[in-house]
């Protein structure tokens, strides 16, 4: 690392060179909770106004909201905690964003130097128990290390493949009475870390050859592609291509999903026609996707058999872990999609145009299946809750930022919500962490505080973080909670009466639910509550027509209904359930 | 197939447990371990034995190059290499078998270190499989103890691996 036109400050304290770091870094906000290791940090943030800080009521949702202001941003979210319990709980957040290569910082408060390795009060090895779920992590020596590590910090997090780093701060490392002249490097260098960059010139050219002499090309992109900025070039090279299009659940939004050239999601809940189009393709374009088992399912010898498999990624180590690569190429999506832009323009003329008039009229054979048709209930009056994310989308006009929490309401929203633009699909797709959406909807709020910010949720999954019900009051945060409610653990329930003879063991709890509309109230919230399919738009609307609220809608959907299409376990991408008695 | 990977990594707190860390968390093993810090004191070099097939060889090669504080690395066994181990090895003998186990240690070109009247402390160099040879050519019962530093090694020729 060197520093190059560093700015330079005279004494200050290692909490103040934190504070005045991360302001060094660009940070406008900081999550987190305080206690006895950071109440230095915490002073520092007291006697500043550059930095705000939000109060959080549980360190998991800290993390989880500096998470959702990161996707919807695209900026680095940043976390603060105390050692401890405050730093334990911070855990499943950080193992979250990093399954998702979320860019996040998460400053941990660490007992004094003294005292470590002594079983200390609110002690823990922060940097042991998170090394296996960070891209890297610090442990500050001394004070004068702290603006050194926090540049370090937020390159590493931010470039190559994102991902969360962890420092880990000793008290007596932020001692006020202690004082260091302070610079913060402008210049980040380190010999062990190279960020890709252009992919493989060859490479690109022998993809792009394969492109042009497919028969049945298909297009396969994820998380990489939003991460990477790349939805335009993706854009553009599909419609240069004229090719189909799917989208992981994490890579939703990344092309319009309103274009007709789009199949929907893929995999374990994908559309039939995104998954028959995935089984019969003879050259596979994968884009920022890491070929995960909810998209393979768990057989990948019986993974798109036909195709010859062209991988483009940032991180080499996703190539070829899990399905081989015919043609690899490591480097920053946006560089390779816009060299294989240029090369498409030149050779247009080469397409296959006969080959894929004859494959689109096959993919529109599949499509009109209709494999996400929604059959409404027999007395017209029980919710169906594909019907509320339908509902969801006519009233937000498909323009609202979703954040969910995990389960069959998630797989409801990313099959029907329909996402034309990138960063406005927040969800937990690598760790599927109950509790992420409403604290990932208030990092979405805070970050676009004009925006509307929903969390479609279920009741189990609410019940995971919802004292944050309290953060939001206090930061006056009017996130619309849209909660699914079928008095179940839907995908458990689902799962036990598809293999385990529908012995619904612990799944149900309908006994013991809260009045959530009164819950919210006792928070200073609105709540009400939908039971009737002909009040839904009408009560929806009204949710969304009190902008400056907190407003959580409690949905009482069929409890029996199941998410389908659904992939069968084994099987090619071609075997699925399309309803409780039908299978392709 | 087994492979010798040689990693240069950051003379860092942390790194070594990143390293050996990586390998339990995605199920690869490690059969030995050897790690101390090169003549440029920034650095450690670290080298590991590690059995799997080509692909599994890959993914743990490019995920030990993710590694923040790993800069550079090679895998010996893709090329001519010169691998060597050094073990301690404790081996009672008496009366008649001392001679015997002398004349083993110099078949081996191994060294007694130290002796008393029933125990030859034996250093020995080699690579594994020389090792594991000594070894099992001593009298039954006779090895007490074996202490054994690990695998480490270098390119032939003209390639290094250096800064």
């Amino acid at each position: 690392m060197s520093a190059v036109e560093a700015k330079v400050v005279n004494q200050i304290s290692g909490g103040e060179m934190l504070v005045r770091a991360l302001h060094d870094a660009e940070v406008e906000l900081v999550f987190g909770y305080p206690g006895g290791a950071v109440l230095h940090i915490y002073d520092a943030i007291f006697k500043q106004d550059k930095i705000e800080h939000i109060l959080v009521r549980h360190e998991q949702a800290a993390t989880h909201a500096a998470d959702g202001y990161a996707r919807a941003t695209g900026k680095p979210g940043v976390v603060l905690v105390t050692s401890g319990p405050g730093a334990t709980n911070a855990i499943t957040g950080i193992a979250t964003a990093y399954m998702d290569s979320i860019p996040m910082i998460v400053l941990s408060g660490q007992v004094e130097s003294r005292l470590i390795g002594t079983d200390g009060f609110q002690e823990t090895d922060m940097i042991g128990i998170s090394r296996p779920i960070v891209k890297h992590s610090f442990i500050v020596r001394t004070a004068t290390d702290i603006p050194i590590m926090i540049a370090k910090a937020f390159h590493i997090a931010t470039t190559g493949r994102p991902g969360p780093v962890v420092i880990d701060i000793p008290k007596d490392t932020t001692d006020p009475k202690v004082e260091f002249p302070y610079t913060y490097p402008t210049d980040t260098v380190l010999r062990s870390y190279a960020v890709p960059g252009k992919g493989h010139s060859g490479q690109i050219k022998k993809a792009v050859e394969a492109l042009l002499g497919a028969a049945r090309p298909m297009i396969y992109t994820g998380g990489g592609v939003i991460q990477g900025e790349a939805s335009d070039a993706l854009t553009k090279l599909t419609k240069l291509l004229g090719f189909p299009i799917t989208n992981t659940l994490m890579g939703l939004g990344a092309y319009p999903a309103s274009d007709n050239q789009f199949l929907g999601m893929l995999g374990m809940h994908g559309t039939y026609e995104a998954n028959m189009s995935m089984h019969h393709c003879d050259v596979l374009l994968g884009i920022g996707v890491r070929f995960d088992d909810r998209v393979t399912n768990s057989d990948t010898s019986k993974f798109c058999p036909e195709a010859t498999i062209l991988h483009v990624d940032i991180d080499p180590a996703s190539i070829s872990k899990t399905v081989v690569a015919d043609v690899p190429i490591v480097g920053c999506v946006s560089l390779v999609l816009e060299e294989m832009i240029g090369l498409v323009e030149e050779s247009k003329a080469r397409i296959n145009t006969k080959a894929l008039g004859d494959w689109w009229t096959q993919i529109e054979r599949w499509r009109s299946k209709d494999s996400l048709g929604i059959k409404p209930s027999e007395d017209g009056k029980v919710i169906k809750p594909q019907q509320v994310i339908q509902s969801l989308h006519k009233i937000t006009a498909g323009d609202a930022f979703i954040a969910t929490d995990v389960g069959q309401h998630q797989m409801f929203a990313a099959q029907y919500y329909g996402f034309d633009k990138p960063r406005r699909w927040i969800n937990s797709g690598g760790l599927g962490t109950m509790g992420f959406g409403f604290p990932a909807a208030m990092g979405v709020q805070l970050a676009y505080p004009d925006a509307v910010s929903v969390c479609v949720t279920g009741e189990g999954s609410f019940q995971m973080n919802l004292q944050e019900f309290a953060t939001c009051m206090q930061y006056d945060l009017p996130v619309k909670i849209i909660c699914i409610n079928n008095q179940a653990l839907g995908m458990v329930k689902q799962w036990q009466d598809m293999q385990y003879s529908g012995r619904h063991s612990h799944s149900t709890y309908a006994e013991s639910l809260p009045d959530f509309v009164r819950l919210a109230e006792s928070y200073g919230h609105v709540g009400i509550r939908i039971e009737q399919l002909d009040e839904l738009d009408e009560k929806l609307r009204a949710a969304f027509a009190l902008k400056d609220k907190l407003v959580f809608v409690d949905v009482l959907v069929d409890p029996e209904e199941h998410v389908y299409p659904m992939a069968i376990k084994g099987g090619a991408m071609k075997d699925m359930l399309l309803s409780k008695s039908e299978r392709t | 197939m087994r492979h010798i990977i040689s990693v240069l990594m950051e003379n860092e707190p942390g790194a070594l447990s990143r390293v050996v860390g990586l390998f339990s968390q995605r199920n690869y093993n490690i059969d030995s371990l050897t790690v101390a810090p090169t003549d440029e004191s920034s650095l450690s070099r670290l080298t590991l034995t590690t059995e799997g097939d080509d692909a599994k060889i890959e993914q743990i090669t490019k995920h030990l190059n993710k590694l923040v504080d790993v800069v550079k690395l090679v895998d010996l066994t893709d090329g001519a290499h010169i691998e060597r181990e050094l073990m301690l090895v404790k081996v009672k003998a008496s009366g008649s078998q001392r001679e015997e186990v002398q004349r083993l240690v110099e078949i081996f070109r191994g060294q007694i270190v130290d002796l008393t009247a029933n125990v030859f402390s034996i250093q020995l160099v080699g690579t594994g499989d020389k090792l594991d040879a000594f070894v099992s050519a001593q009298a039954e019962g006779a090895v007490i103890e074996v202490a054994r530093t690990g695998v480490t090694g270098v390119s032939r020729g003209e390639k290094v691996l250096n800064l």
